[in-house]
């Protein structure tokens, strides 16, 4: 579980989260959903430690992620995947060595064992005989799910995902989704994700959080977002559908 | 103040650039490439800029010489001695800045606009160490074996052009080349290479990690990063020479 207690954060003067609490459940896809500038990207980007609050915490299963030094804090990196909106794959290398990576650069395996574990990640998101493709030959779709082979190549705990259908068409979104939804209850994983799409929010979600003006504004389930009446929440969910 | 807080940042970053490769293996696959690409790539430009520098001092010297009272053969002395500690290494780091230099920043700015360096801080990998260090590694082998090339090749352009311009007999221009030679010159011309090849990568880095924006913003820090690397070359040139042959 993922647990964020009172998260303020502020660039040059101008504050962007304002005491963000919140939890996110192991074996579930949660959400947070919102428009643009209200602060979605900085408390992800602040979960996963690329950006520091001025203040609050930040749990990892009880180990706290911000009073510690860099090389605890690189540990519980490694037990982190994230998909990144445009997939941020390495441009200098293949399909194979992109997902082979993280397996070689925090594990002692052989080169089979590697390429193993790398054929087992591609197949499972429906890439296989892909290993040679660099990203510049592959589809926004097909980065995706580069992107998820190689954040699950190192079985992680956490998986946080930026705006996972961003670019995408509809039929292969939800692919995507689906992917994500099936990884999370297959390996157990905590689930974040930062999405506009209100289809899949009602498709694969446990849990929402949304976030208005850089607040935690409303949290709840899928099923409560329809009796909400919580109005920002209802005007983000109307223009989303239109 | 506000370059002291960029000297500031520099010196930081260069903390986190240098140390001990997290994962050896990794560090000498991207070492190599890095060599590869900055050595077997320069190359041509090097050669054709070495030969015609050489080819160039010579034919101006000798216009300086006709007429005075200094033998023509000195001419080849004066030429060495001008290849090997400046021309040489200096141009070369030049070009080099232009070509490595813009290169290293647009490939770590990209990474960064593209959120690759986010990806590597995700993982639990130290970004700049793993991304510079092969860089800084290959850079200061790659650029001082071009400085030596370069010496060699500019002395054979001197001859050469001595040859075609008739201002001394190549037999006394190489009698002048191989004249009161000191081995303290290449230890000099190298110093300034180690230099210079040290402040092309990590300036030029440092350009690059911090770029935020998109492909514009990429192409400004390789501008800046060029810009910046060429000033430090010939401040350093100057400090350097004072140091060292003026001790």
């Amino acid at each position: 579980m993922i647990e964020l207690k009172n998260i303020n954060k502020s660039f040059e003067g101008k504050q962007v989260l304002f005491d963000v609490s919140a939890q996110f459940e192991k074996g579930k896809c949660s959400f947070v959903i919102g428009a643009s500038g209200g602060g979605k990207s900085v408390l992800m980007k602040t979960m996963v430690g690329l950006l520091v609050p001025e203040s609050g915490n930040i749990n990892f299963d009880g180990r706290d992620f911000l009073n510690i030094a860099y090389e605890e804090k690189k540990v519980i990196r490694q037990e982190i995947g994230m998909l990144f909106q445009g997939g941020a794959l390495f441009d200098s290398l293949s399909v194979e060595d992109n997902v082979a990576f993280p397996l070689r650069m925090f594990t002692n395996w052989s080169k089979e064992q590697v390429l193993e574990r790398v054929n087992f990640c591609l197949k499972r998101v429906n890439l296989e005989n892909s290993n040679q493709l660099f990203p510049s030959n592959i589809s926004g779709g097909m980065k995706k799910r580069v992107g998820i082979a190689r954040a699950i190549a190192l079985n992680p705990k956490y998986l946080f995902c930026d705006e996972p259908n961003s670019g995408l068409d509809p039929i292969t979104s939800r692919l995507i989704d689906e992917l994500i939804a099936e990884i999370t209850q297959e390996f157990n994983i905590t689930t974040v994700i930062n999405s506009h799409d209100m289809k899949s929010v009602f498709d694969m979600s446990d849990q929402v959080t949304f976030m208005y003006k850089g607040k935690a504004w409303w949290k709840g389930n899928k099923e409560a977002i329809r009796d909400s009446n919580c109005k920002e929440l209802i005007d983000f969910i109307k223009a989303s559908e239109f | 103040m506000k370059y002291l807080n960029l000297f500031g940042e520099y010196l930081l970053f260069l903390k986190r650039s240098i140390g001990k490769p997290e994962k050896f293996k990794m560090f000498r696959e991207l070492f190599v490439r890095d060599l590869y690409k900055m050595g077997n790539d320069s190359f041509g430009i090097v050669s054709i800029i070495s030969i015609f520098i050489g080819a160039v001092a010579a034919i101006q010297i000798g216009y300086q010489l006709v007429g005075s009272l200094v033998p023509m053969y000195v001419l080849g002395r004066i030429v060495r001695d001008s290849n090997i500690l400046e021309f040489s290494p200096t141009v070369t780091a030049l070009v080099m800045a232009g070509k490595i230099g813009g290169n290293i920043a647009s490939e770590i700015g990209t990474m960064k606009v593209s959120e690759q360096i986010d990806a590597l801080e995700i993982m639990g990998v130290n970004s700049a160490k793993h991304v510079v260090l092969p860089k800084l590694a290959a850079s200061i082998i790659a650029i001082p074996a071009l400085v030596i090339y370069s010496m060699f090749l500019s002395n054979l352009g001197g001859i050469i052009s001595v040859n075609f311009s008739g201002i001394v007999s190549v037999s006394g221009y190489i009698q002048g080349l191989l004249m009161d030679f000191d081995g303290f010159s290449i230890t000099y011309a190298l110093t300034k290479a180690f230099t210079f090849s040290f402040l092309i990568t990590t300036i030029s880095a440092a350009h690059g990690y911090k770029t935020e924006g998109g492909a514009l913003e990429v192409g400004w820090a390789s501008t800046r990063a060029v810009v910046q690397s060429c000033i430090a070359i010939i401040f350093f040139d100057f400090i350097l020479t004072q140091i060292m042959l003026y001790k």
